[in-house]
């Protein structure tokens, strides 16, 4: 289509410089081009127009319905739901406590199609992960589905491409494909519930989650943290980006968001929280061991 | 002054100004304010581009930008593309159908009083932190109550309200004054191509703006007494508005591309020494662009996931609507290959039409296909995709017209050497601004992000467009001085310094008030090259009165004289208290009782019945008729 298009781009460029340079040439007393001419040279062109055009729209359609197909189910059943301005996935399951549900990042197993089923819970956002497949708009009170497959293993990023906000610029989803083992190695990792602090600074940490408003908005299963309106962190250190691909996570970055998540992400709905000092750091070890 | 010009004169002095009626005069104001509106979305682009220049750059914030780019493309859409298309029509058909004037001058009045208040009240929002920034196209729920509490979103649709009052307007004058205005002789089959363009135009904004005054007017309703038109919660549809907008939208394109594909036609001819070759088809090239510009509004919604039959109609529809703007640039090209080419500025800027909008033309081809619309779609490709297709078939046709009838409006000429640079440096900051988007669209660069990440190695292309922008403002900027120092010292122009051939060239530069001293009658398409030197003009219209010719809508048959209203000021008064209104019903729906009362009182004065000696209505049955029948011998000065 490419190759077509710069082709008639030339041809047309051609016709209209060779025409210019004609029409520059001629004096009054030259004898004119015949109407005829004229006549059988645009018909000509405009036929050469409508073949090319039909070929064009055989070739998309029959491009469109073999990408647009649903393949068969594959096993792996995934939900996306679009939030201002984060990615809430979850992976079903017919057995409820071996759902999972994590945000911002998608794993999925290659060489297999994987099937996504979309919505939003707020505004509309759009589904994209350029190198796996087109995109799919995420329309509040509609569900539908997409397909993606990855060839090789590894991290693709995805984005919000419907604008949905003051933040749609920092709205990414990282994508991870992996070999079946390592996959289902993940998925059954992600279907343990948070793991107990280890130690006294990560205890203190825990204590700080749940007495502050952390645990009003976030959900970290095995606590009794079950907030439902900002993004799971059962397993944020496994992770590899804060503020859907705002900030990589690192303790540092961390801390950085947590006190002051406008900083970086002006607009999203995280309020700041003015820690004192000790507790920040032992809030960000506590959410670091959440592997 | 002659008494026919005295007659015709708009009122003078600061009250009179508000008063005029004449189409010149108004469309003279139309021009400049949606140039003034260029220029300021102009501004909005050039602070976009400045912060996309760099990586993680924080120049603009992403509430300001959000901003900006709504305004951006609202003022560009709604207050410069359509109402400068409009202007040039309230401009020139008249002139070009050898009119005396615009039919219904006191709506058409009306309408750019209504267009310019509305831009005021958008820039106004703007400066007072309440400009829209969900996008010019609004989607709820994001631009419902619960997502977008401010002003902003109703400051968005009230804008819409306003301009589509003042296109439907305008539409409607332009429509009547092609179809009944035309002089004797000037059958359809003869009528000027521009202004086919206008007549086409003009009922695609007939059919299209309703759609999109329904929809902002819904939206206004659930966001200011809770209707639930796109309130998913409640059982609306957040897709209802898509289909709503988008089957304004898409017409909207052509809405601004149509006229600007009549000033090629209309260039072309000129500057080739050569009637337009294949008239009829490209006439029937713009009337089926309008009909199929209605059928493909849903290849801006390919990524919603609709049905797979839905989908392959709406691409071939976008596919084919490639076969008239095709034909018509063959016809073109034609043209130019039969004809003896000089290249003056205004033809400079039609080639650069031809090379910018073709490549459009086929990014918009390969957009109609559904898995390469799914990848591009809302990424930079397709903001270079629709720069390149209305820059190129809108703005670059219409800076031809600009060099083409400033001699015309203005009796200056504009230089042709500061021309040549003006088009050098826009044409070369266009490719470079827009050239490397279709680049970054392909690498992955979504649209209406405020800033993007160092690692995707997107800043170069960025950086590469920011330049290219520096370079387009400068050409406008120098296009403008020019324009100044042409108006205040430029060389006089003759009365058709072109040797074109359409009816507006047969009278002064500037026309006088009324026109043409005598209305002329036509005996080809290009008049002004194929009338016999005895060409008859049209007599028997009163001198000291607003005469006007009617003519039948095919044949142009001369069918009744119709006195035109006088200069007056209740279009002012009536466009405030509807001003009022649109505000006042922001804020409450109370606004749009109150708010009616004086725009009914405005309206009664406006319309307020003369008596039959003012020229008012008369008295079945008529005094005098001002036709004889047929077989009958003609009335004494009543007649042609």
């Amino acid at each position: 289509m490419w190759w077509v298009s710069v082709a008639v781009f030339l041809v047309v460029l051609a016709a209209l410089i060779v025409a210019l340079f004609l029409g520059m040439r001629r004096r009054s007393d030259d004898r004119a081009v015949s109407e005829a001419t004229l006549s059988r040279s645009v018909a000509t062109s405009v036929g050469v127009t409508v073949v090319i055009l039909i070929g064009l729209l055989v070739a998309s359609i029959s491009t469109g319905r073999a990408v647009g197909a649903l393949p068969e189910s594959s096993g792996v059943s995934v939900s996306i739901i679009g939030h201002q301005w984060w990615w809430e996935v979850e992976y079903e399951d017919a057995v409820p406590t071996r759902r999972v549900v994590t945000a911002n990042e998608l794993h999925i197993p290659t060489n297999r199609p994987v099937v996504l089923k979309v919505t939003s819970r707020d505004v509309i956002h759009s589904f994209w992960v350029p190198n796996l497949q087109g995109k799919r708009d995420l329309i509040p009170g509609y569900t539908t589905a997409i397909w993606l497959q990855a060839e090789r293993p590894g991290h693709f990023r995805g984005q919000c491409a419907e604008f949905c906000g003051i933040q749609h610029a920092h709205m990414a989803l990282d994508v991870v494909a992996e070999s079946d083992g390592d996959f289902y190695r993940w998925l059954d990792d992600m279907r343990q519930p948070a793991r107990d602090p280890p130690d006294a600074v990560t205890r203190t940490g825990r204590d700080v989650f749940m007495r502050g408003r952390c645990a009003g908005c976030h959900t970290i299963r095995g606590t009794e943290a079950a907030g439902q309106t900002a993004p799971n962190l059962t397993h944020l250190a496994a992770r590899s980006t804060l503020g859907a691909g705002t900030l990589t996570n690192t303790p540092e970055h961390l801390a950085e968001w947590i006190r002051d998540p406008q900083a970086s992400k002006p607009g999203n709905q995280m309020p700041p929280n003015p820690l004192p000092a000790d507790s920040l750091a032992a809030l960000v070890a506590y959410l670091g061991s959440l592997q | 002054m002659t008494q026919l010009d005295a007659t015709w004169a708009d009122p003078r002095g600061l009250y009179g100004w508000f008063m005029h009626l004449d189409h010149k005069s108004i469309g003279r104001r139309y021009l400049l304010t949606a140039f003034a509106f260029f220029l300021i979305g102009g501004v909005l682009a050039a602070l976009m581009r400045l912060q996309l220049s760099r990586a993680d750059n924080t120049f603009l914030g992403p509430d300001l930008y959000n901003q900006i780019f709504s305004t951006h493309g609202t003022t560009m859409m709604f207050l410069f593309a359509v109402p400068v298309m409009q202007g040039l029509g309230i401009y020139f058909v008249p002139l070009m159908v050898g009119a005396r004037g615009i039919a219904f001058p006191r709506l058409v009045a009306f309408s750019y009083w209504m267009f310019l208040f509305g831009g005021i009240f958008l820039y106004v929002s703007f400066l007072l932190n309440a400009g829209p920034d969900v996008g010019w196209f609004s989607y709820p729920p994001l631009a419902g109550a619960l997502y977008t509490p401010s002003k902003r979103a109703d400051v968005w649709a009230q804008l819409i309200t306003f301009t589509e009052v003042a296109s439907l307007a305008v539409a409607v004058s332009l429509i009547t004054t092609a179809m009944k205005l035309r002089a004797p002789g000037m059958t359809l089959n003869r009528m000027p191509i521009f202004v086919w363009a206008q007549v086409v135009t003009s009922f695609m904004v007939l059919f299209a703006m309703p759609a999109v005054m329904l929809a902002s007017t819904c939206l206004i309703l659930d966001r200011l007494v809770g209707t639930h038109f796109f309130d998913v919660e409640h059982g609306g549809d957040a897709l209802l508005w898509q289909h709503l907008f988008w089957f304004f939208g898409h017409p909207e394109v052509y809405i601004i591309f149509i006229p600007g594909s009549g000033l090629v036609s209309t260039i072309v001819a000129t500057f080739s020494r050569r009637r337009m070759f294949g008239y009829l088809a490209v006439v029937l090239s713009l009337v089926s662009t309008a009909f199929m510009g209605f059928g493909l509004w849903v290849h801006h919604m390919f990524a919603t996931g609709l049905p797979q039959l839905g989908e392959s109609f709406f691409t071939a529809a976008s596919i084919m609507i490639a076969i008239p703007t095709g034909t018509q640039i063959f016809c073109w090209i034609a043209t130019m290959w039969g004809g003896r080419i000089t290249v003056k500025s205004p033809m400079l800027w039609i080639l650069g039409f031809f090379f910018i909008f073709i490549a459009g033309g086929l990014t918009g081809v390969m957009l109609a296909a559904v898995p390469l619309n799914t990848q591009v779609h809302d990424t930079f490709f397709v903001v270079a995709h629709f720069h390149y297709v209305l820059i190129g078939g809108a703005v670059f046709p219409l800076f031809a017209a600009f060099y083409y009838w400033y001699p015309k409006i203005t009796g200056r000429l504009l230089s042709e050497q500061v021309g040549r640079w003006v088009f050098g440096l826009f044409f070369i900051g266009f490719n470079l601004t827009f050239f490397p988007m279709h680049l970054l669209g392909l690498h992955g660069m979504p649209r209406r992000v405020y800033t993007y990440p160092a690692a995707m190695g997107w800043g170069t292309l960025n950086l590469l467009a920011s330049a290219g922008a520096v370079l387009m403002a400068c050409a406008v900027l120098t296009f403008v001085v020019d324009a100044v120092r042409a108006l205040v010292a430029g060389t006089a122009a003759a009365d058709n310094p072109w040797d074109a051939g359409t009816l507006e060239w047969a009278t002064n530069s500037p026309p006088p008030n009324a026109n043409f001293p005598s209305p002329p009658t036509v005996a080809g398409r290009e008049p002004v090259w194929e009338n016999p030197p005895d060409q008859p003009v049209v007599v028997g219209l009163r001198t000291d009165a607003r005469d006007v010719l009617v003519t039948h809508v095919l044949d142009a048959e001369p069918d009744h004289r119709l006195l035109f209203p006088e200069p007056s000021i209740w279009p002012l008064l009536t466009a405030i208290a509807t001003t009022v209104l649109f505000i006042w019903s922001i804020f409450t729906p109370w606004g749009v009782v109150y708010g009616a009362l004086p725009v009914f009182v405005t309206m009664v004065g406006w319309f307020w019945p003369k008596s039959a000696d003012e020229g008012g209505t008369q008295r079945w049955p008529f005094a005098h008729r001002t036709l004889p029948r047929p077989n009958e011998a003609p009335a004494t000065g009543g007649a042609i």
